[in-house]
């Protein structure tokens, strides 16, 4: 592969930032006073001090101790390439410093170490508005931030009556923007976003100013941009956006990568991590196991139909959830069942074990799996949590019963076998069923 | 559509390494941003005003006519035979350009921090804006000028043909000082008190107010280091007639070639840090 496939190409990007420079306390009046006199000198050391990092070891090094206490690595040593036509999706906490890599990619702030290479014209859909001049009319305020967003004028000229016809302020074209409502106004700057013809867009829905109408113009504006082939770098906290738009993902934690790949593992490795919760479980001693002198429970995780363990799954999949528990008492009738929750702790279903060849019969000792199936095109996305239970009948006793014990992440996709089909926007609900439609027609009059 | 990746753009980035040369290929490009933001600052300036376009001549006006009562009939200063109206009109007018695109080119990036955190564009436009923008009104209040010349029936000389070249140096002043203390704005707000203490002694050190001859000859060469010397020299010579004293206006020019060639330099070296620091 030459390097003209790669839209970026970022090796070892690296930001520094010098923060809370103390201030110094003075406790007598005459040091306050020699303090007063020296402190225009030790206010511009401080200033300096602010861009010149010649005092930080090399980036590379990863120990902590040669590090000065008042400097935060916003990034660091980040890498990686990017293909044209890629869209890729960097996620992660506040402060992971995908901010930051946005704006060093944007040439807004430079890095302290590393070097990009971009090939291709650069946009972000972070300054919507930008620029944009209360007293100036509509038409002005088109080719003012056109132009900031890197259009020529001949290109402005060229898509004018396409942005007006697309932001519908036509009639007010010539008024002074701040005559205008808020919607009007971001209305109009959107539409100049949205006639960009970048090469690589950068979308900052961290930033975005706007309701979750504007957000929703950005993550269609995205999804044609995608279709033409385009590369598209998106920051978001909203996973089911990122799984929805995105075929690679980037995690970032305290300015490093930590993860990067096909985004469905790498967010549910991240959503994982966030909840704490993991997507297996195992007890290798059985004496310490869940559960009693009837059955142990030595295992719960998510399968996928050819057996794999899953962490993540899309809603179009079918997926397993599997119990490994030893009985080690024989005679009892079991009862193994879930339940299922989703972020909001709102239990989803429960499901019971009547599969008929074990259902009424006294278990034998020995090792068990059950597995319960759960069809793909049932379940939302979003997290979901199990609850592994199981229990002797008659009477009826909890043996064990494992609270919200793995976590399935179960991400959102488009397409011909989901329920949403080619529809992007949001799609409520606990449960997202396929279902039948029908339609009758009946022509007109008859 | 994929485009093809042999007519795209390439673009390194990198930390900043001390002094740059200006990338004029990327000022180029950013030309027609250039424009706007000069007819953006030309439109807004008199917005929802009364008098509009008028303040550009209202407000020359009211400093000659006050200068002229100050230190024309009460101090009596001298100027070399000439009606201190018409001495004062020709030096206020260049001067009001160039104090007024100093002032706002030199608070430019403060006052645009906020487009500067979130879009790139070469910082260089910032500074630059204002002394394209006050042209402007600097060419509409030479209709004062040219008003005052026919009352005082001044008749024109070959020396006019020069003002093109005093009019060019006039902008080297504003670029060369805003590039300087625009970039040192951004770290020292200090710049912004100290802008008012500016103005007034360039006013005071420039034949402004008062002919330069009253100069004692020993102290002309440092005098005219000032580049606002020679650009009053040059503007009182090519209206007025007379003499071109070029002893003082090649210093000033020297230097002000030199202020814009090391603002250039210093703000090249600064703009990449800006966002970080402002």
């Amino acid at each position: 592969m030459s390097a003209d496939d790669f839209a970026v190409v970022a090796e070892g990007l690296s930001k520094i930032y010098r923060i809370g420079i103390k201030e110094q306390a003075h406790d007598t009046l005459a040091r306050a006073a020699i303090d007063f006199i020296r402190s225009p000198l030790r206010n511009y050391r401080k200033y300096r001090s602010l861009y010149q990092f010649d005092d930080v070891a090399d980036g590379k090094s990863t120990g902590t101790s040669e590090t000065p206490a008042d400097i935060i690595w916003a990034l660091r040593d980040a890498s990686f390439s990017i293909k044209h036509g890629e869209v890729v999706g960097f996620i992660g906490r506040n402060g992971a410093g995908k901010s930051t890599l946005l704006k060093i990619l944007t040439r807004i702030t430079p890095p302290t170490r590393g070097r990009a290479r971009i090939l291709g014209r650069v946009a972000s859909l972070l300054e919507v508005g930008t620029g944009f001049h209360q007293e100036l009319t509509g038409r002005e305020n088109i080719f003012l931030n056109g132009t900031i967003l890197g259009m020529s004028k001949r290109e402005v000229d060229r898509k004018f009556d396409e942005i007006v016809d697309f932001s519908g302020v036509a009639r007010f074209i010539d008024t002074p923007v701040k005559r205008y409502s808020s919607g009007m106004a971001v209305r109009l700057a959107f539409a100049v976003a949205a006639h960009l013809e970048p090469e690589i867009l950068i979308v900052d829905e961290v930033l975005a100013v706007g309701d979750a109408a504007f957000q929703k113009k950005c993550i269609s504006k995205m999804q044609d941009v995608r279709k033409q082939g385009r590369t598209v770098l998106f920051v978001s906290h909203n996973m089911p956006a990122v799984n929805m738009l995105c075929t690679r993902a980037i995690h970032l934690e305290g300015g490093r990568i930590v993860n990067d790949g096909p985004t469905h593992d790498v967010v549910s490795n991240y959503l994982s991590s966030d909840t704490g919760v993991p997507a297996a479980r195992e007890w290798a001693n059985p004496d310490s196991a869940p559960g009693g002198e009837v059955a142990r429970l030595r295992s719960v995780r998510v399968v996928s139909r050819d057996g794999r363990s899953l962490a993540a799954a899309s809603v179009r999949d079918d997926i397993g959830i599997e119990m490994a528990y030893d009985v080690i008492r024989p005679g009892s009738m079991l009862l193994p069942h879930y339940h299922i929750y989703n972020e909001e702790g709102v239990i989803v279903f429960g499901t019971l074990d009547h599969d008929p060849a074990w259902n009424r019969r006294a278990r034998p000792e020995g090792h068990y799996v059950s597995t319960v199936w759960i069809p793909g095109n049932l379940l939302s996305a979003g997290t979901l949590f199990v609850t592994c239970s199981l229990i002797t009948r008659n009477p009826d006793v909890s043996q064990f019963s494992e609270n919200q014990v793995i976590a399935i992440s179960i991400t959102d996709i488009m397409g011909e076998e989901t329920a949403r089909g080619d529809w992007a926007e949001e799609m409520p609900g606990i449960v997202r069923p396929r279902l039948e439609w029908t339609t009758r027609f009946t022509e007109n009059g008859r | 559509m994929k485009p093809t990746t042999n007519d795209l753009p390439v673009s390194v980035i990198e930390p900043p390494k001390g002094f740059e040369a200006i990338d004029f290929a990327e000022l180029r490009r950013y030309r027609d941003l250039f424009y706007f933001l000069v007819v953006r600052d030309v439109k807004v300036l008199y917005a929802q005003t009364i008098l509009g376009f008028s303040w550009a001549i209202l407000n020359p006006a009211i400093q000659i006519i006050l200068f002229t009562v100050i230190f024309g009939k009460v101090a009596n200063v001298p100027t070399d035979g000439i009606p201190y109206f018409l001495f004062s009109t020709v030096a206020i007018i260049p001067w009001t350009y160039m104090s007024e695109s100093m002032i706002q080119s030199s608070q430019s990036l403060v006052s645009g921090q906020g487009m500067l955190g979130k879009i790139y564009f070469p910082r260089m436009i910032f500074p630059l804006t204002p002394v394209l923008a006050k042209l402007v009104d600097f060419a509409i209040s030479l209709l004062l000028l040219a008003g005052v010349l026919i009352f005082y029936k001044v008749t024109p000389t070959w020396n006019i043909l020069l003002l093109p070249v005093f009019v060019f140096y006039m902008m080297l002043i504003p670029a060369g000082i805003g590039m300087w203390l625009s970039s040192l704005a951004v770290r020292f707000r200090d710049i912004k008190f100290a802008m008012s203490f500016i103005i007034r002694m360039l006013i005071y050190t420039a034949p402004v107010l008062y002919s330069a001859s009253s100069i004692p000859p020993e102290y002309r060469l440092l005098y005219s280091l000032n580049p606002i010397v020679g650009v009053m020299e040059g503007y009182r010579a090519c209206l007025l007639g007379g003499p071109i004293h070029w002893e003082f206006i090649v210093p000033g020019m020297v230097t002000s070639v030199l202020l814009m060639l090391s603002g250039a330099m210093y703000f090249r070296r600064m703009e990449r840090v800006i966002v970080d620091v402002i």
